[in-house]
């Protein structure tokens, strides 16, 4: 066997390539449907329909996606210069620490101001959780894969703390959860008597505006020539430790962003089942996008669909909420593997 | 004096070396697969699902290291499947150990609950019970903290020397070893890098489901739900702050599970002044300082990350 | 009879043919010369004969016998042992370890390192071939890493012994001994394939020469028959002379070194020290040398990536005081790297944007210092590609499909463009073929008659003699005083190269 690069890319293999694989990976998800029993296609249908059939479940899907998005830009952003911050949890949790902290009144202001504010703190405090870890990257050369991954045991532990202590709402009855947002720090709705608020509109702002980044700027050009060959990008004046930086704040920001849409949106208050590892899903949903940060939007929807759907498929038949997870790990590594065919030819002789 | 008691007591000890049994397993499998220039990073997943299927194998009625077995079996397996993406196809070995990880432990997690639809409480099984060695399990302190542990605990200690020679002392650690310096070389002396490579991670991914399969059938005797906890990034860190060598990983297992022994006796001693979930953040802590230390004076394998293709660069 | 057959061997790449229906015969006791420019398919003819790659038609045969195509290992239990043109050891393992490897069985659970250490010893007796076995590899030299790879190879048995380009890394004192050593080794029977490109080894060693051109056997000759001039006919088969350069006055100092140094990492040893040299308008100063004697550090330091622990760094009559590859840049500095792929480019990007690397932070000011111009940028790469004739099938192609020749070229066009005042050219023709090797130069000598000073990196002594006009050796990070080229000669470099300074006359 022997693997070749193309001369010219087909554009239509790009598009078509990440389809045939998710294909793939539901074919290979219908054996494990077919052990439990179920009825394959009626169960996907289940699914598809739990995810996108109504009025009702779109939303849901929509809000789910709105998190995803922003840990998978995270990730998207981090990952194309090979900076592989896989703490996008923990700086979730930072972010929704700071919404909780300045957002429960320690400051009013009016919602048109109250709102953006939450989302630059939230920035701030994901970019701030990712400090330790660029800084011992670019200055001890330290792993930065086992420093964000262990870190964000350290945060929710953190979290944990704080949850049980200073930041314990005295209101909430003994659970372990914090004070609501204000009134004037809520999302608004964007589709009337659902869940889905204003977050999912400023996910879409911030991959149009990461996409712009990368492509249409000096920064973007840096990223993307640091992650791609740091010799040459070294060689020809650009300085790695500042983009390795500027590239950790970028991902901490927006993984931090997520914090804001759920204690400020979806939930309204922080509690320590905030994120059910909406950190860990965004690295998915940006191998899913091939790092592209509009192709994230997609992915991020099409992995909430799968979340969402899921769930109200174990409900309609008897599959485990797991089968998600097995779903998504299948597409993440058969898009990966298609994407190689992309690029290459394979001889067999 | 309670601080003196906690160290000279056999408990602690025998403690410390329950809890560096799994991450022996774990760090030495992590280091021969980066030994061989693969990263795995599925090691988190690995260890869920050899957890899942040891303990699996003998709640179906199968024997205690017929588990050990299929659990190998099985981390091997998900190796396979890591070294075709990244030795064979030449994948980031980042991105598919992450995919390897979600994918063992979802499908952990889904076989679980397949098998085990109704059930609330994790059921229990009879786990590996500690051996009685004759003479020394009876003495005094040494008996407790040394002699009174399951033979999963000793194949743990046995693996390091087992390793160690392997490694340096045959032809098959030299060229496991070249794998990871220097693929070309050993291409150019007529052995094949792709072969050796994936060897080396099926191998190393079946000692990390062994580490996993510990913690369900020596150390407790059920399945819980996020069990791994992040043991298996732990051995990732150890692997570097063990530079790649397999005694200063034994050493580096053992500093850890003494201080994670200690943090939790501590905890009572300290009798809730500091809050606990203080005392559960220094494994963690302890591990990233660790890497800090060792930072300084770091030799990883030159051909980590980097993947090969026959006919590279000859 | 004879001894090794290649038969009729074509191999494709795409839509590159490296090997077109090549024959080869080697006898027992003959050295062959296989000759031929960069890129002619030497390389990967030999690759094949070892395994490494699998030919899309045609055979070897080994005493008559065929190998298995694909196998490496079949091909040295045949007899066959290559040393490579870069070497295929690990810098962190010993000299017996490497020479061990693939030596017993992979299933044994016991290694015979006293037996291999005594069989080392009594080949390295027996062939004049010196050196510790429990050294590290990172502390040999040169030269003696490639004494540990000849030793592999007769380690192993073998009786057809092939050299990549031998004496690429050698200095010529080395480079004799070694042609002394192989003669001893066919007359002890052995078979020798010899490649190479420079055509006095070949006319010193070989008993035949058979010639590459274009992945194509162009024609097979009797050494004693042959000539420089026949040869290089045969090579390159066209009429290409490389330029060469006029006399020129040339004008006040560029550039000014004075007693720098750099230590190394252990702060024990200088990689360069007491360095000084000047570099003056329309001028090409040339530093020679055998390879890993500093040339790399005095690279980095001239491009701005290292920092100097002591001297004087002057440029246009002005103190620099810390590297800084952006601030070189734009004080007027162009700079070719040793290593296109490496540092050169970056290949997963585009052409265009390639071209664009060192511009990047001249952008207009109502683009915020931060947008990138696009049009603009467009518009000059396509002129420069126009202008430097980079072969590509659009500008939008990732630069790592470019071949050398046109990945130099786009490292040429991104340097020169910028009309640099001094200009390091860290070997750049590695690699080429004459044509592009022909452009590159007329291209370094074009910027030389525009006023810049040239420092040219090379352990080309053919090069250094047709474009250099002064020109220093490097050796164990000293300088040598400068030369007037059209003073000195061959052979006296050649001693300096090899650690003999009081050549310096």
């Amino acid at each position: 066997m022997q693997i070749e690069p193309r001369e010219n890319i087909s554009p239509w293999r790009v598009i078509f390539a990440p389809i045939a694989a998710i294909i793939i990976a539901f074919i290979l998800c219908a054996f494990l449907i077919a052990w439990t029993g179920e009825p394959i296609l009626e169960s996907y249908g289940y699914l598809f329909k739990g995810a996108f059939g109504s009025r009702f479940a779109l939303s849901e899907t929509l809000n789910r996606a709105t998190p995803l998005i922003f840990t998978g830009l995270a990730a998207a952003v981090a990952f194309r210069a090979k900076f592989w911050n896989i703490g996008a949890e923990g700086q979730l949790y930072f972010g929704a620490l700071a919404a909780t902290i300045l957002g429960t009144g320690a400051i009013t202001l009016p919602p048109l101001l109250m709102i953006p504010f939450l989302f630059v703190a939230g920035a701030v405090a994901g970019g701030l959780a990712l400090l330790g870890p660029v800084f011992l990257k670019t200055t001890l050369k330290v792993d930065e894969v086992v420093t964000t991954l262990l870190l964000n045991f350290v945060i929710l532990l953190f979290v944990n703390f704080l949850l049980e202590g200073p930041l314990k709402d005295p209101m909430s009855l003994g659970w372990p959860q914090a004070a609501s947002i204000i009134d004037e720090g809520v999302l608004p709705e964007l589709m009337a008597r659902t869940r889905l608020h204003i977050g999912f509109a400023i996910a879409l702002g911030a991959s149009i505006f990461i996409w712009a980044l990368m492509r249409y700027t000096i920064w973007g050009y840096e990223i993307r020539a640091v992650g791609a060959n740091p010799n040459a990008a070294k060689f020809s004046g650009i300085s790695i430790n500042k983009t390795v930086f500027l590239v950790a704040m970028l991902s901490g920001g927006l993984a931090g962003m997520a914090g804001i849409t759920e204690t400020a949106g979806t939930k309204g208050y922080l509690t320590l089942d905030l994120s059910p590892g909406f950190g860990y899903s965004g690295i998915a949903v940006a191998m899913l996008a091939n790092l592209n940060p509009l192709g994230v939007v997609i992915s991020a929807v099409f992995l909430a669909g799968i979340y969402v759907g899921a769930d109200s498929m174990s409900r309609a038949v008897n599959i485990p909420t797991y089968i998600a997870d097995v779903l998504v790990a299948l597409s993440v590594l058969s898009v990966l593997v298609s994407l190689l065919f992309v690029q290459f030819r394979v001889r067999w002789r | 004096m309670d601080w003196v008691e906690l160290f000279i007591s056999a408990g602690f000890w025998a403690a410390t070396l329950r809890i560096a049994a799994p991450l022996i397993f774990g760090t030495i499998g992590e280091l021969i697969c980066e030994r061989a220039g693969v990263l795995n990073l599925g090691i988190e997943g690995i260890m869920t699902m050899g957890a899942m299927a040891g303990w699996m194998w003998v709640f179906q009625g199968g024997s205690l290291w017929g588990a050990v077995l299929f659990a190998a079996m099985v981390g091997g397996m998900f190796g396979l499947l890591h070294a075709i993406l990244t030795v064979h196809l030449g994948l980031s070995q980042h991105v598919s150990g992450i995919g390897i990880t979600l994918l063992a432990s979802s499908l952990s997690y889904f076989l679980f609950r397949m098998l085990l639809p109704n059930t609330t409480t994790p059921p229990k099984i009879t786990s590996f019970q500690p051996l009685d060695i004759p003479f020394l399990s009876d003495l005094r302190f040494f008996g407790e903290a040394f002699f009174s542990h399951t033979a999963l605990t000793y194949l743990a200690l046995a693996i390091i020397p087992i390793a160690i020679y392997l490694l340096y002392r045959t032809p098959i650690g030299l060229a496991t070893r070249m794998a990871g310096e220097n693929p070309v070389a050993l291409e150019a002396q007529g052995i094949n890098v792709l072969m050796i490579r994936t060897g080396a991670v099926i191998v190393g991914s079946a000692m990390m489901a062994i580490g996993g399969a510990y913690i369900t059938i020596s150390a407790f005797d059920a399945f819980f739900f996020d069990m791994i906890n992040g043991r298996g990034w732990i051995c990732i860190a150890l692997v570097i702050f063990a530079s790649w060598k397999p005694g200063r990983a034994l050493f580096g297992a053992l500093l850890f599970a003494g201080l994670d022994a200690f943090q939790v006796r501590a905890q009572q001693l300290a009798g809730g002044d500091i809050p606990y979930q203080f005392f559960l953040m220094l494994p963690y802590l302890l591990s990233i300082g660790a890497m800090i230390i060792i930072s300084k004076r770091m030799q990883y394998p030159q051909a980590l990350l980097v993947p090969f293709r026959r006919g590279d660069r000859i | 009879m004879a001894n090794l057959k290649i038969s009729n061997v074509t191999k494709k790449f795409g839509p590159l043919t490296a090997n077109d229906n090549v024959s080869l015969e080697v006898s027992e006791g003959e050295v062959v010369a296989l000759l031929g420019e960069n890129g002619a398919g030497k390389t990967t003819l030999m690759n094949i004969l070892f395994g490494h790659y699998v030919a899309d038609e045609g055979e070897v045969e080994i005493d008559g016998i065929k190998l298995p195509a694909g196998s490496t290992d079949a091909a040295i239990r045949a007899g066959l042992g290559m040393v490579h043109q870069h070497f295929t050891l690990a810098e962190n393992m010993s000299v017996l370890e490497n020479i061990m490897l693939g030596t017993e069985s992979l299933w044994s659970l016991k290694s015979t390192v006293a037996r291999s250490r005594r069989k080392l010893e009594n080949l390295s007796n027996e062939y004049n071939l010196h050196v510790d076995p429990d050294a590290g590899i990172s502390e040999l030299s040169v030269g003696e890493r490639q004494r540990v790879e000849i030793l592999k190879v007769l380690y192993r048995g073998a009786r057809i012994l092939i050299l990549d380009e031998p004496t690429a890394v050698l200095t010529p004192a080395e480079t004799d001994q070694l042609l002394a050593n192989l003669k001893m080794m066919v007359a002890k029977g052995m078979s020798i394939i010899f490649i190479s490109h420079k055509l006095h080894e070949v006319l010193a060693i070989s008993d035949r020469v058979t010639v590459l051109r274009h992945g194509a056997m162009v024609g097979e000759i009797e050494t004693r028959n042959a000539d420089k001039a026949i040869l290089a006919e045969m090579m390159v088969g066209r009429k290409v002379t490389r330029p060469k350069a006029e006399v020129m006055e040339p004008g006040s100092i560029v550039l000014e070194l004075e007693n720098i140094n750099v230590a190394g990492k252990d702060k024990a040893t200088d990689l360069l020290s007491n360095v000084s040299l000047n570099i003056r308008e329309s001028e090409i100063v040339a530093i020679a040398g055998v390879a890993g004697n500093g040339q790399r550090e005095l690279a980095e330091l001239l491009s701005g990536l290292r920092p100097w622990d002591s001297g004087e760094f002057k440029y246009r009559g002005e103190v620099v005081s810390k590297a800084d590859a952006n601030e070189f840049l734009k004080m007027g500095f162009g700079r070719i790297p040793e290593d296109r792929h490496h540092t050169g480019t970056v290949g997963e990007m585009s052409v265009w944007e390639n071209l664009l690397s060192e511009n990047l932070r001249k952008s207009p000011f109502w683009k915020f210092g931060t947008l990138i111009d696009f049009s603009a940028h467009r518009k000059k790469a396509a002129e420069l590609i126009e202008q430097f004739d980079i072969r590509c099938s659009s500008m939008d192609t990732p630069a790592r499909l470019l071949s050398g020749g046109n990945m130099q070229k786009l490292i040429l066009a991104r340097t020169l463009t910028a009309d640099p005042k001094f200009v390091l050219a860290n070997q750049p023709v590695r690699g080429l073929d004459e044509g592009a090797i022909a452009f590159v130069h007329e291209q370094l000598l074009a910027a030389r008659t525009n006023g810049a000073g040239i420092l040219l990196i090379s352990e080309d002594l053919d090069e250094i003699f047709s474009i250099a006009d002064r020109v220093g050796v490097i050796y164990h990070g000293h300088i040598s005083q400068l030369l007037n080229v059209r003073k000195t000669d061959i052979q006296q470099i050649g001693a300096m190269m090899g650690g003999d300074m009081k050549a310096v006359a």
